[in-house]
């Protein structure tokens, strides 16, 4: 210890060789306390921001109390009932208790500060409560169609409103939903990303004429997307209701989310990645292509698959464009199809609990679908462009040494 | 001090260079204009080609529901806007109901939805261990990927049953509000039916809120996770506590993003079709009780009707469309205009 500040103290009072500025410092300006009497003492870090088991007592104690208190009132006291009022009286009672038990050992600001943490921490429970509710319900009451392997592999043509759920499936509606979706990506992905491409590379008042309406479009309500695709595709030209109207219909619904997000990714590149490209002499489409789009790769997967799990799951274009049908179809351009979210809206419609089961089967279908490809955008994304994953760099690396190796040789090829 | 005293007396670094002659011409501004090569002009031809196509589309949809929507508002007049019947073989119809109805859904929605987003950001941001945030925003973007279908029928066969009892309780405690109002209910008999408090406004809006209220919370989140840590960490040097720093920090630094986050919100409420339309069942007056039986809301009319409708009544259904239109659109663009003003505008693109 005392030879580091030994140390200091002659580094800052010489001055380092070849400073232009001349020191005449003569003592240090900065004076380490002496902690030779704290050398032998093991030191810990402090923990901030602990929870002690007082505070988790306090916590319990008065949920307890609210809780016996709250059954004590409705059950001896006032003739009030339901479990709403239940909830919501136990929970007043709670924060109630709660500020007090705090206010016993803290300050007025340290009981506002618990009183609301808890406020915000009830909030946060609400919200996950009700996701689980909204996935464990779906399943559960699809459970018993999920579990027949034919539901996955017939469809409703021969299947009759009374027939048990050994009999028919929604294969049709799953293909559908494959096929319509398809469609809408071949449409969507080159024309979105070209678009968000021209919004970030063409700077200049029609770049920002485009982005005005694609902004404006994401308040399109979907209805009117189908409605749209109805009154003109199928009204006017006089087509069928099909597999593609839909597939028009969602691509509307779905270019505008793309297009936003591609939009933001492909800024986020760092300008000077551009810079340093255009500076090598490469042409606009060459630093698109090599440095801006590997750049944002990961970011535009994330945008296109959010794109898609909103348009799988677009019931109301659907509704009005592609009819409904209990007949396996895979042709887009002719006849009915049904997707998945039609068919679950379709079918929970009826009266028939039978049919009401695979509405629910056809809708968790779709959730899984829809999660599945959730996590798939979270694996890709979920990092800002250029800063690579562990095998990516681990690739990049390879590569650069490939390229090392190549100079190398080439170089000893020339001498 | 002593340090800065001595450089001064050191000969100066900078020269300054001599001046050209008075008679020397002024130097122009080198040309920078770039010359294009085929590639780049190809590439840019087809990026601004695509740029337009997008255009056009989207011009295209809102050119063609304006066109004909104009037929029946020719015919109608300023009616549409005050008519609350729907009957447009007869000439008699106006969006005063739906479109009355649909803003108080979306409002119910927005409401329910508000409290529950600005608390899970806060949660998320300032209270919940760093292990827990990553699992809890991928909860949340989940949350808002979750179909609509998916949330009409949790609603419709789970919420419903559950909400009764709830509107029941407010109309006990609450209904000498006229807002909480409903006709023809006794919540004090046990013997009351229940069927005068299904499918209401109340119940769509709560349904429409668990969609509303991941969107909100992702904008809130995003404003909310780049207050600056200098204020922040002054905030908790002079004693603050985590609340007095969410109080005088983070609220006011967020009031733009908060804002802006509601009305994106809104926006999505108000365009909100196949849950409404599984949960409610439709009525065609003004009605402001929100507990009672019976809502409409534009979107959910559409779907209804657009298949029996004449050409007319088509285009009296792209009229309500369109009015719908006009008010999400106001509605988003005040949201991102909020959001861009604000201090924590940077966010404003996500």
């Amino acid at each position: 210890m005392t030879a580091l500040m030994d140390d200091l103290a002659t580094s800052t009072a010489t001055p380092p060789a070849g400073t232009a500025m001349p020191f005449v410092t003569t003592s240090p300006l900065t004076t380490l306390p002496d902690r030779r009497d704290a050398a032998g003492v093991p030191q810990h870090r402090r923990v901030v921001g602990h929870i002690s088991r007082h505070d988790v007592m306090v916590i319990v104690g008065a949920l307890i109390s609210a809780v016996a208190t709250t059954m004590l009132v409705f059950g001896r006291f006032t003739p009030l009932d339901g479990q709403p009022g239940f909830t919501v009286v136990a929970f007043v009672l709670f924060l109630a208790i709660y500020a007090v038990l705090v206010s016993l050992t803290e300050s007025l600001p340290a009981v506002v500060d618990r009183v609301m943490t808890a406020l915000l921490a009830t909030a946060a429970i609400v919200a996950l409560a009700a996701l689980f509710s909204v996935v464990v319900f779906v399943l559960w009451r699809g459970r018993e169609a999920l579990s027949k392997p034919n539901f996955y592999l017939e469809d409703l043509s021969v299947t009759g409103p009374l027939d048990p759920l050994e009999v028919g499936g929604i294969l049709h509606a799953i293909v559908g939903t494959l096929v319509m979706t398809t469609i809408a990506l071949i449409i969507t992905v080159p024309l979105g990303l070209a678009c968000a491409v021209y919004l970030t590379e063409a700077k200049g008042r029609g770049a920002n004429l485009v982005r005005t309406v694609v902004t404006a479009m994401t308040a399109l309500p979907s209805i009117l997307a189908g409605l749209f695709i109805f009154a003109t595709w199928i009204l006017i030209l006089g087509n069928q209701r099909s597999g593609l109207a839909a597939s028009i219909a969602i691509s509307i619904m779905m270019l505008p989310i793309i297009i936003r997000s591609a939009d933001v990714v492909l800024r986020l590149v760092p300008g000077n990645l551009r810079e340093a490209s255009a500076a090598l002499g490469a042409p606009q489409w060459r630093t698109v292509w090599h440095v801006v789009l590997p750049t944002a790769r990961t970011g535009l997967t994330t945008s296109v698959i959010l794109g898609v799990a909103r348009g799988v799951g677009e019931t109301a274009p659907v509704l009005l464009t592609a009819g409904f049908t209990a007949t396996m179809n895979a042709n887009p351009t002719k006849n009915p199809m049904v997707s998945l979210p039609l068919a679950a809206y379709e079918l929970v419609r009826s009266p028939q609990p039978e049919l009401i089961a695979r509405g629910f089967g056809a809708a968790a279908v779709l959730m899984i679908l829809v999660l599945a490809l959730f996590t798939v955008a979270r694996i890709f994304g979920g990092r800002p462009a250029g800063r690579l994953s562990k095998r990516q760099a681990k690739r990049a690396a390879a590569r650069s040494t490939a390229d090392l190796a190549r100079f190398t040789s080439r170089q000893e090829g020339v001498s | 001090m002593a340090v800065l005293d001595d450089t001064r007396e050191m000969d100066p670094v900078t020269t300054v260079p001599a001046l050209p002659e008075a008679d020397t011409p002024a130097p122009k501004p080198r040309d920078v204009s770039t010359r294009r090569g085929l590639g780049d002009r190809i590439f840019r031809g087809g990026a601004s080609l695509s740029g337009v196509l997008v255009l056009s589309v989207m011009v295209a949809v809102g050119l063609f529901l304006s066109i004909e929507a104009t037929q029946a508002l020719r015919s109608t007049g300023v009616s549409f806007f005050t008519t609350s019947e729907w009957q447009p073989d007869r000439n008699k119809f106006g969006i005063a109901a739906v479109l009355l109805g649909t803003v108080v859904i979306a409002l119910v929605a927005v409401a329910i939805a508000l409290p529950i987003s600005i608390g899970t950001a806060l949660f998320i941001t300032e209270v919940a261990p760093t292990w827990l945030r990553s699992t809890l925003v991928a909860l949340v973007d989940l949350m808002a990927a979750v179909p609509s279908v998916v949330y009409g029928l949790w609603g419709l066969f789970l919420l419903q049953g559950q909400l009764v009892g709830v509107s029941r309780w407010i109309n006990a405690w609450l209904g000498w509000i006229p807002v909480f109002n409903v006709a023809g209910a006794d919540p004090h008999s046990p013997l009351s039916s229940a069927s005068v408090y299904t499918a209401s406004a109340f119940i769509a809006g709560v349904v429409v809120a668990m969609m509303v209220m991941p969107i909100q919370c992702v904008v809130m989140r995003e404003v909310f996770s780049q207050v600056p840590l200098g204020e922040r960490e002054g905030a908790y040097a002079l004693g603050s506590t985590r609340w007095g720093m969410i109080r005088v920090v983070a609220l006011p630094f967020g009031r733009g993003g908060m804002i802006g986050g509601t009305m994106l919100g809104l926006g999505r409420a108000l365009g909100e079709t196949i849950a409404v339309l599984l949960i409610i069942s439709p009525r065609f007056d003004i009605n402001l009780h929100i507990l009672e039986a019976g809502a409409n809301s534009v979107s959910s009319l559409i779907a209804l009707r657009y298949s029996e409708a004449s050409g007319f009544g088509l285009s009296a259904l792209m009229a309500a469309g369109l009015a719908l239109f006009a008010v999400t659109l106001v509605v988003n663009f005040t949201a991102s205009w909020f959001v861009a003003r604000s201090r924590s505008g940077a966010s404003s693109e996500a």
